[in-house]
Order: C-alpha cells, then structure tokens, then sequence
C-alpha cells in the first residue's frame, strides 16, 4: 500500500491560540483511519488544515505525493480531496438537486454530473424523494446524506469525515455507517473524525488519538478499542 | 387620468433604472455582506462613457441610419464593458484585501472609493451637468389614454430584458449557481471546488455591467450625465434594494419599480421637494417594521 496523505508536523494556530502543536500521521490509500479525541482537542483543526481551509502555521501536508500546504481549498478539493465538513454545511437555500450538482462544479461534463447524481440517489434513496426540495427543509440524517453525497459526486480518493453521527437517531447513524462503509469498499480512503468512537473503531483500521492539539496516541483500531485508557476516555468505559 | 398615466409611465421608467442599480447593490450584499456605496458611481462613469462615445460618433457624422442603431448599440456596450471592469478593478483593489478584516473596515473604505470617484468624474468631466447627445429618436405614441415616447418604451424594456437574462443566468447557468453558493456559505463552495476570489470577482463584474446598463438609460432618460448623478440615484437605489429584501434579486426589481412609482407620484401629488422625504421615509419604515424586507427571508435557514 502507499501513502495517500502524509501529515508532517502539523502547526496550526487561531489568533494567538496554538491550536495543533506538531502533528504527524499518515493514511494509506484504501484505508479507514479514525480521528478521536475529546471536543477541542484539534480533530476539525486537523481536517480543516489538510482541505486549505485554515492557514499551516508550519508543517508540511502531502496529497499523492504532493504538498498542498499552500494551495486554496478549491485547489485542493479538485486534485480529490473531499470534506464532509462538521455541521454538514449543505447549501440550505437550494435544492437537494442543486447541491448535488455543485458537488460536480469541477467536473466539465453534464452528462458526467448527471450519471453521479443518479449514482448517489440510488446509495441514497431519500434524497431521490426529496430532489426538488430546498436542502433546508430536510432532516439532519436527510442533511448529513446530502453532504455525504455532495462530497461523493467528485469522487474523491479521499474523503474527511466530520461527525457525521452528530445529533442523529441512532438508526440514523447506522444506516450512514453503512454507507461509509460500502463506499470504503469501492475505493475510497476515508479519515473519520467522531465522536462515537465505539461506531469509528468498529468500522476504522486505524485510528489516532488527539489531546491538546497533539497526537496522544497511534495504533489499530482494535487495539483502541481494547486500551483500557482509551475505552475509559473515549468508550464510555465498561 | 391622463397626468395619472404619465406619472405612471414615468415611475415606471425612474424605476427601471433604480431597479438595475438595486441589483448591483443586492448581487455584491448577497455574496460579500458588503454595501459598496461606490455602486452608484460606477453609474455615473457607465454614463459618461456612452455620452462619450455617442459624441465621439456624432463628431464623426455615422450617426444615421443603420449607423445610428449600431452607434447606440456601441455605446451601450461600451458603458457595460467599462463599468463592469471598473467595478472588479474596485474589488480587486479596494475590497479583496479586506476580505478578513472586521466588517467595518470594507464599508468605510467603499464610502472612500465612492468620494475618490466622484472626484475623479468631477475632475474628467467638470462639476456642471453635460449634455447627452439627443440622437435617439423620441416620437410620442398614444395608447388609449397613456401618451409615452419610444425612449421610454426602449427604456423600460432594456431594463427588464436584462433582468430577465440575470435571472436566468444566476438560477440555471454553472457561474449563477456557484454565485449562489458562495453567497450562502463560503467554505462550503470552496469544498465543492468553486474558487471563490473568482466568483466575488464575476459577481462585481456583473454588478458592474448592470450599472452599466443603468448608466446608459439613465443618461438616455434623463437627458444629461453628472458626476454626482451616482449618490442620489445609488442612495435610492441602495432603499429600493433594502425595501424589496437586499440580497434578493428579485426583491431588488421589485424594490426598484415602487421606488420609481414613489419618486415619481410623490412629485406630482405633494411636490419634488417632498419626494426624498417619502423616498427615505419608506427606507426608515422598512427598516423598523421589516428589516428584511418584502421579499426578503426573515429568518436565514441555518442549521
């Protein structure tokens, strides 16, 4: 396997507030790597450094191969990066139709666009009922599908989860896990930033650990799962 | 009735022109929350621009015949091309690196630029009102009661040609779309691949054509062309723009007509002198009891 994305001493700051102080990790293409770790510890941080979305105060971010430390957000969403941002941030005021189309704005070709969206309605069959609806008017399960499959319509080879569970029904919640996961199996690598770490380290191979703006801890995912600190912090313990 | 009449037609014309300049207002609020009090005087210079090039022609004598509609047609887009570049040339300087800077700091430089304008049209073209060349024929029809020249008539159809056109264009076309999502959450749009710097300046270019639309029937309708033309007609412009819903397009035409309609029969029935009262008077009421406006939403959907 090779590594897709490498993180090198990643350095992130917020006015004067050190928000990631020297972060490394790494995934390789195929992989699901989950991102754990208490609210502020830099997950989102970490996401929305690597999509160009927040200035790198210092580190180094390689895509394929590449830095794409300075590129603009647009950029590095066409060489294929996708972000599933925390909050789902679909575009509320347009249709479900039209969100999914703006998840193609990269893609020249009409037709092209029109097969993914189909593509995406059919993983997605809720969304076909609501195409004509403004995204605003949807559930928040409804929401997260759109912009899961918003992100999809470009194909990412990569694609950054932000809570995709947050605030759902926990039916809700399985029937997106699903997906994800039948989405990993066609390919995509997949970074997954949750809070229900139990869901992420189930579906996860690996999976870091962030306190304080740092990684605290690197290891497979079963091994998380089964490190009595980790289950005591982020598991609920048992 | 038959003043009635006229003062509708001439609302109706105030209003096609105020409506174009609302849009550039609404467009740029939509997509930067940014009141670029300079929009009127992209006007003004979209004006002198096709009073230029019309006495340039006329100097010339090509003025007649088949010469006389291309001449116009050359002047319009002459008045579009500048004013839309002058319009992204603002942004680019003016705006662009502001872009993070607290809110304040844009609004008070685009009251800047706007005075830096004013000053520069005033020092190009003199501080007296100029002329617009009177080329286009003006016959009188009479329809039934309602006696309207031809300007008028090319006036108000040039203005809703082309608000029909934007309205197309930001509901169907890739560009319009994209403008819209920027408009509504701009890290979203540049997660989707849109690049943003480059929409913001698409959207001043086209805020800017409009203008540029507007200063080439203004000076057709109102006969002269001055360089402070731009913060009456902008200031009214700017409350059609906020009475209709400012970032709403169609809000903006709306907003636009009845504020003509206003101008124009606050004139006639309580005297010019009143009519800026009833103008920002509405302006003030819209603001106290619908801040939203008429079309506008009045809760943002946010979730």
């Amino acid at each position: 396997m090779s590594v897709l994305l490498d993180v090198r001493a990643l350095e992130v700051r917020y006015g004067g507030i050190v928000a990631l102080r020297g972060i490394d990790l790494h995934v390789e293409e195929g992989e699901i790597v989950a991102l754990l770790g208490a609210n502020g510890a830099g997950k989102t941080t970490t996401l929305r450094a690597i999509s160009g979305l927040l200035p790198v105060r210092a580190g180094e971010i390689s895509f394929a191969g590449a830095s794409v430390r300075r590129r603009s957000p647009d950029a590095i969403a066409r060489l294929g990066i996708g972000h599933v941002p925390e909050g789902r941030r679909v575009f509320t005021r347009m249709t479900v139709r039209e969100n999914l189309e703006l998840g193609g704005y990269a893609i020249a070709s009409h037709r092209k666009v029109a097969d993914r969206i189909d593509e995406v309605l059919a993983i997605f069959p809720r969304l076909h009922e609501r195409i004509a609806q403004r995204a605003g008017t949807l559930s928040g399960g409804e929401q997260q599908m759109l912009a899961i499959g918003r992100a999809l319509i470009a194909r990412p080879r990569l694609l950054l989860l932000d809570e995709p569970s947050l605030g759902l029904a926990p039916l809700v919640v399985a029937q997106i896990f699903e997906v994800l996961r039948d989405i990993h199996k066609r390919g995509t690598t997949v970074v997954l930033v949750e809070q229900n770490a139990r869901a992420a380290l189930a579906l996860a191979d690996r999976g870091y650990v962030l306190r304080n703006g740092e990684i605290a801890r690197a290891d497979t995912a079963d091994a998380l799962a089964r490190d009595p600190a980790v289950v005591a912090a982020y598991l609920g313990g048992e | 009735m038959h003043e009635f009449l006229a003062q509708l037609a001439n609302g109706v014309e105030l209003g096609a022109i105020y409506a174009l300049i609302a849009l550039g207002y609404t467009l740029v609020y939509g997509i930067l929350e940014l009141i670029n009090f300079a929009h009127g005087d992209v006007y003004t210079f979209g004006s002198f621009v096709a009073l230029g090039v019309l006495v340039g022609l006329r100097a010339a004598g090509v003025l007649h015949g088949a010469g006389l509609i291309l001449g116009i047609a050359a002047a319009l887009i002459a008045a579009i091309i500048a004013s839309a570049l002058l319009n992204a040339a603002i942004e680019r300087l003016a705006y662009r690196p502001l872009r993070k800077a607290p809110r304040l700091a844009p609004l008070i430089t685009a009251i800047g630029v706007s005075f830096m304008l004013e000053n520069l049209i005033e020092l190009w073209q003199g501080s007296a009102p100029v002329p617009f060349p009177n080329v286009i024929p003006n016959p009188q029809l009479q329809i039934g009661a309602l006696e309207v020249g031809v300007q008028q008539i090319v006036v108000v159809a040039l203005a809703i040609v082309t608000m029909v056109a934007l309205h197309f264009f930001v509901q169907r076309s890739r560009l319009g779309k994209a403008m819209r999502a920027v408009a509504q959450d701009r890290d979203a749009a540049s997660l989707v691949g849109i690049d943003v710097n480059r929409t913001i300046a698409i959207t001043f270019l086209i805020a800017g054509a409009l203008a540029g639309v507007a200063g080439f029937v203004g000076g057709v309708s109102f006969g002269s062309a001055w360089f402070l033309n731009g913060f009456g007609a902008g200031l009214r412009a700017f409350t059609a723009a906020v009475l209709g819903g400012i970032g709403n397009i169609a809000g903006a035409m709306l907003g636009g007509f009845l504020i003509g309609l206003l101008e124009s029969f606050s004139t006639w029935l309580i005297g010019g002198q009143w009519s800026n009262v009833a103008v920002f008077s509405v302006l003030i009421l819209v603001l106290v009891f619908r801040p939203s406006g008429l079309l506008g939403e009045s809760l943002p959907e946010k979730v």
